[in-house]
């Protein structure tokens, strides 16, 4: 079986209409599939995190976090592999 | 499984508080490239660092792409250059431009290796090569030099520590024009690592592979921001246990990054230096963590206990982390690179004998210090001289870094710009070491020499 690759994806900003949707539809865009959304507003203010599959994925790191950023330029969008988050809080 | 809490705690480390991959670095052994041809020499050296280094700067790029996290250096070191100058006499001069031209071309930041290792005594090569080091700093741009004088096995050579006060002074003085900047590229060592991959002071070592990519990973910022969320009433020990902590996290991107650049350049993976490594952006400093630990500003009595807790517990840390940790592994504590020490300069609260006692407990030595500039060579022999003392008794790394701020009235301060910073000059002692310095030879090597 092949090894699945895989993405963190995050997205803090001021709430509006439509968040979610876009950064999906990018994420669509770059043939990545979403596998998980946790996502809270508090205080007016948006935090979603998605693990994303990139196994398959037609764009690089750079093209699919640009974007996403272009789909919610008013965001702050951050693109890791998930590999740093395990490193660093797995032992 | 990964968690919101752990995933939001690794962005803001990157984000806000300047945790970063301070530098990848190359080291490649130039052993086989000495001819007894000068130019035969430098054209294969030339050579050799651009084929092996040719993708080292497009794969720290795509290594910041994929994990998000910059890395701000990429740098080589090479074989100390005294070494190829014995062999084929010259003018060692052309190395340091051969090396810079390499450096040009593959696109990284610092080269460092042009170097000698004279703790015993000068070979063929040796003392050429140190006579030439303030023409080539001042000639070049990229090229880092250290020389080292000392250890705990050998003593110290007093004849290189007389040399090498004249040679601090003559470098400031050909790039007196530039900020005294050829200074801040030369370091003087005791009981120097063949493993460091932080400059001014790398070289790759001769009990090193022929490549090796080694790590610094750096986040003084990181630390200081798990301090800042402590009650103030909390022991020492609990916080030397958050220090410890958090020193593993970071260790751990570094040990990730590292290994997996090694891969891709398919070189072996030599060490990882888990040093917290000051820049003067705001909140990435090692004096603020000492003043978040309780200082009311660091150089307060106190500076020294803190900075070996913080020293100790980083050490700690990153050995778990990883399995190869190497280098100088510590706290760096650079007067011009560090915004805190800088504020604690300019009022006076930190003084050159205080930062000396902090030598002695910390991973390096006397670090990116401007002295007064028209302090004799005798005297900065004399400030390395006591460096190489303390390195040497406690079988620890110790360096000099001074910039004598030649021209420089009083009350202006030298501006390096970037990384490198900016201070005040400080103040030293005005008694004279002329007589002691001038008597050269050697002092003997240590009883902690005899552990055989």
């Amino acid at each position: 079986m092949k090894e699945i690759k895989k993405a963190v994806v995050t997205v803090i900003g001021k709430d509006m209409v439509g968040i979610l949707s876009r950064v999906s539809t990018a994420i669509a865009g770059g043939n990545a599939s979403v596998i998980e959304v946790s996502q809270t507003v508090l205080d007016g203010y948006f935090c979603m995190i998605m693990i994303v599959n990139i196994t398959e994925a037609t764009l690089g790191f750079e093209e699919l976090k640009n974007s996403i950023t272009e789909s919610v330029p008013e965001m702050k969008v951050h693109l890791m592999h998930e590999d740093i988050f395990n490193s660093m809080h797995r032992i | 499984m990964l968690n919101m809490q752990d995933i939001m705690e690794t962005i803001t480390m990157i984000q806000d508080e300047n945790l970063d991959i301070r530098t990848i670095t190359m080291g490649i052994s130039l052993i086989d490239c000495a001819d007894a041809d000068i130019e035969k020499s430098c054209k294969k050296v030339y050579d050799k660092i651009c084929s092996n280094a040719k993708d080292l700067v497009k794969t720290g790029e795509l290594l910041e792409r994929k994990y998000g996290i910059p890395i701000v250096n990429k740098r080589i070191s090479v074989t100390p250059i005294s070494l190829l100058a014995g062999v084929s006499g010259g003018d060692p001069v052309e190395y340091a431009k051969t090396l810079d031209r390499a450096a040009q071309t593959v696109g990284v930041n610092f080269i460092g290796g042009y170097s000698a290792l004279v703790q015993k005594g000068f070979s063929a090569g040796d003392k050429k090569l140190i006579e030439s080091i303030p023409r080539a700093l001042s000639e070049t741009e990229l090229v880092c030099s250290s020389v080292n004088i000392g250890s705990t096995k050998a003593g110290i050579n007093m004849d290189a520590v007389k040399l090498m006060g004249g040679i601090v002074r003559d470098t400031a003085e050909k790039t007196k024009d530039n900020q005294c900047i050829g200074a801040a590229k030369l370091v003087v060592f005791c009981n120097a690592v063949e493993d460091n991959p932080f400059m001014a002071g790398a070289f790759h070592g001769l009990s090193e592979p022929d490549t090796v990519l080694s790590v610094g990973v750096s986040g003084p910022g990181v630390v200081r921001s798990v301090l800042a969320k402590m009650p103030d009433e909390a022991p020492l020990n609990v916080i030397a246990e958050e220090i410890k902590k958090t020193a593993f996290k970071i260790t751990r991107v570094g040990q990730l990054v590292g290994s997996e650049a090694a891969e891709i350049l398919k070189v072996q993976f030599g060490i990882i230096d888990l040093s917290l490594a000051p820049t003067p952006a705001v909140g990435d400093s090692v004096a603020h963590i000492l003043e978040e630990i309780g200082l009311e500003q660091c150089g307060a009595h106190g500076t020294t206990a803190a900075l070996a807790m913080l020293n100790d517990a980083v050490k700690k840390g990153g050995l778990m982390a990883s399995g190869s940790v190497g280098g100088l592994s510590g706290a760096f504590i650079p007067v011009t690179e560090d915004a805190g020490m800088i504020a604690a300069a300019r009022e006076g609260a930190l003084s050159i004998e205080k930062l000396e006692a902090m030598t002695a407990v910390c991973s390096v030595g006397l670090d990116m210090i401007v002295i007064p500039g028209d302090t004799k060579a005798e005297v900065i022999s004399a400030i390395i001289a006591d460096e190489a003392a303390i390195g040497m008794i406690n079988s620890k790394t110790t360096a000099v870094r001074v910039i004598p701020a030649i021209d420089v009235p009083e009350g202006t301060e030298l501006d390096f710009g970037g990384l490198l910073g900016s201070g005040p000059v400080m103040k030293l002692c005005g008694k004279s070491p002329a007589k002691m310095i001038n008597r050269g030879g050697r002092i003997p090597a240590p009883m902690q020499s005899l552990k055989n």
